[in-house]
């Protein structure tokens, strides 16, 4: 049994937050847990389009070198676009770090396990795509230094952080996607 | 005419400075153009839905981006398209098309006749250029179409303008 709550661990990344740093949840128990840390116009919830929001986190890191680029999602989404880890591992983008949230299941679907329940460990993956940066928590010390290596680490960073299965209650963000476009943008460029 | 070199100036004109694509022949000189512009990121996927993600980074970040691949690969981004659609956000793919004109691979044929109604099934507008004079005007208008609506479009290069002829060559 895991000792780390996802929760816990979501708020923890994103506390004290720098004005520079833009955060990108993947479907959908990853989006409710940023949701839950506090809503800002810097986060952007995939509540669809499963798989894409590693891949359009790579995009955003090389626009805006001069922001630091966080992805918050699960492993059942992480699994789903292992190749963009090989993207990641050329291109190698020092402002973009993946945090995973690896509970071995699919939480929204019923429990079903995934992968990394089995023979997958999302840390190798990611290094042997060339990901040089990349480690698993499964403490509370390993969260408190892989949190340092999100926040300032020479990017590509890949945390994979192993947390409890749990039944957590839904909270939702803005659900339209037109409304959290337009205001990160506005956030970001100061034009929707 | 050097049709590859018009749709580089459209991207030039157009300020569209995050290129990604899945390798294609038909793509060769339009990418060789990109690669040696300083101004022009140039990102090899390693299948097309991530170019989907890219192009809608990019645009999150205040920057253009355009996806160029091969008609096999239109259909690996049907889901993906999800995110452009429902966030309008522009999206841009230029398509070198396979499985139509003198096509002699049958593997080729049910994703390229495909093409076009998947597109159209996921509201992706699409613009062709059959010849080499309707390259520039299209693919102009496609990207302005785009840019300006703030939905996605296809510039689908007809394999009659692309040619068994070159595949054979590469």
């Amino acid at each position: 049994m895991s000792v780390l709550l996802r929760r816990e661990v979501v708020a923890e990344l994103v506390k004290e937050r720098k004005p520079d740093l833009l955060v990108l949840s993947g479907l959908g128990s990853s989006t409710w847990d940023l949701a839950a840390a506090g809503d800002t116009d810097q986060n952007f919830y995939f509540i669809g389009a499963m798989g894409m929001t590693v891949p359009t986190a790579l995009g955003l890191a090389l626009a805006r070198e001069e922001n630091r680029v966080l992805v918050i999602t699960g492993d059942g989404d992480m699994l789903m676009s292992l190749g963009i880890l090989a993207t990641i591992g050329t291109q190698k983008p020092s402002n973009l770090a993946i945090a995973v949230l690896d509970n071995g299941i699919y939480g929204e679907t019923g429990g079903q396990e995934t992968a990394t329940s089995g023979g997958t460990n999302l840390e190798m993956v990611a290094k042997g795509a060339g990901i040089e940066n990349a480690s698993t928590a499964i403490t509370k010390e390993d969260l408190a230094n892989a949190q340092q290596e999100i926040i300032s680490g020479t990017g590509p960073v890949f945390i994979n952080i192993r947390v409890a299965k749990e039944d957590l209650p839904l909270i939702m963000p803005p659900i339209d996607g037109i409304t959290v476009t337009h205001r990160f943008r506005k956030s970001l460029i100061g034009k929707p | 005419m050097n049709w590859p070199a018009e749709i580089f100036k459209v991207f030039k004109e157009q300020n569209i400075t995050c290129v990604c694509h899945v390798p294609d022949a038909g793509h060769l000189q339009l990418l060789q153009m990109c690669e040696q512009d300083e101004n022009i990121k140039v990102v090899t996927l390693t299948t097309e839905e991530e170019g989907v993600g890219l192009v809608s980074g990019a645009w999150l970040g205040g920057e253009k981006g355009a996806l160029l691949m091969q008609s096999s690969g239109v259909g690996n981004t049907i889901n993906a398209l999800a995110l452009p659609v429902t966030c309008k956000m522009p999206f841009v793919t230029v398509v070198s098309m396979r499985g139509e004109w003198g096509e002699f691979i049958p593997w080729q044929v049910p994703m390229g006749q495909g093409t076009p109604k998947v597109f159209e099934a996921m509201g992706v507008t699409n613009f062709r250029a059959n010849n080499a004079e309707e390259v520039y005007e299209t693919t102009d208008a496609a990207v302005k179409f785009a840019f300006n609506t703030r939905k996605p479009v296809s510039v689908l290069l007809s394999q009659r303008l692309i040619g068994a002829k070159q595949f054979e060559e590469n």
